[in-house]
């Protein structure tokens, strides 16, 4: 029997990874995947505690929200990250200094 | 220990050190593939929890999808990235990067503190579900029972998540069109 708290463990260890990358990383598209780290793990909390859910299925439902939600995000965030690159000809965050005009 | 717990720790295992090398790894298209791993492993845990679904969904969303949009705009946004991104990351973690390292290990301390804190295997409501025969069985088919709650029970967030999405499209295209400044 896999007990909740291990569910939680590896959501917890998973969150810090993101949360690393999101801090440290110098490249938008890995500050992205540190996001999609933090996202999954969630989502895995929402699915481990969906367990005990059985008719209403709150969990699994929103974790399927949360997948969807996350897909979109992914596709604006390239998205800008794209218009980015044509202006400045970087992605890094910190090179981007200017607004418009 | 029996077979289900080993393929668990396996799994999680997988999970975790795929996870980290995306992290530490000093190559953008390394971790890229490596994400892809983390994912795999991500949806094997799904099945642990007895959510085949949404591991079926992870596997289409975010392999289908997400990843093939992120290695589209690494492809996109030039070779320059790759280069800049191999000068500044000599070594395994760079000295500029332990204030983020530092944060991110304290985090990870207070947070497994809160949580063997609250117990979560001690829940009132996962017994009282255990009581009530509630709790999903490994035989269970849960699928239909999730297409029925989102068409009954859950069809107003279905349906904000469906505009949303719709917007999400129209937006998507709109920022990526090429000609005029937008």
């Amino acid at each position: 029997m896999i007990t909740l708290t291990h569910f939680m463990f590896i959501s917890v260890a998973l969150f810090c990874i993101g949360l690393y990358m999101v801090v440290s990383k110098s490249n938008a598209i890995q500050v992205l995947i540190g996001i999609e780290l933090i996202l999954n793990a969630a989502i895995l909390n929402l699915v481990a505690f969906g367990k005990y859910d059985k008719m209403a299925n709150n969990g699994q439902t929103f974790a399927i929200f949360a997948i969807v939600l996350a897909a979109a995000t992914t596709a604006v965030a390239l998205a800008i990250i794209l218009n980015v690159y044509r202006k400045y000809k970087t992605i890094e965050p910190d090179r981007i200094d200017q607004l418009k005009d | 220990m029996n077979l289900t717990q080993m393929l668990f720790y396996l799994m999680a295992f997988i999970t975790l050190s795929s996870a980290l090398f995306v992290a530490a790894s000093g190559s953008l298209v390394r971790s890229i593939f490596m994400f892809f791993i983390t994912l795999f492993g991500l949806a094997g845990l799904y099945v642990f929890a007895l959510a085949d679904f949404v591991a079926i969904t992870q596997i289409v969303i975010y392999m289908g999808g997400i990843l093939v949009l992120i290695l589209f705009a690494f492809m996109l946004s030039g070779r320059e990235t790759l280069d800049r991104l191999k000068q500044q990351n000599n070594g395994f973690i760079g000295f500029k990067n332990w204030p983020s390292l530092v944060l991110a290990v304290l985090f990870f301390v207070v947070m497994i503190l809160v949580v063997r804190k609250a117990m979560p295997d001690n829940l009132p409501w996962p017994k009282e579900a255990a009581l009530l025969d509630q709790v999903i069985k490994p035989t269970d088919t849960t699928t239909g029972n999730i297409g029925v709650n989102l068409m009954t029970r859950y069809l107003l967030p279905f349906e904000a998540i469906s505009i949303l999405l719709m917007m999400v499209l129209v937006g998507a295209a709109h920022l990526s069109r090429k000609g005029e400044s937008v």
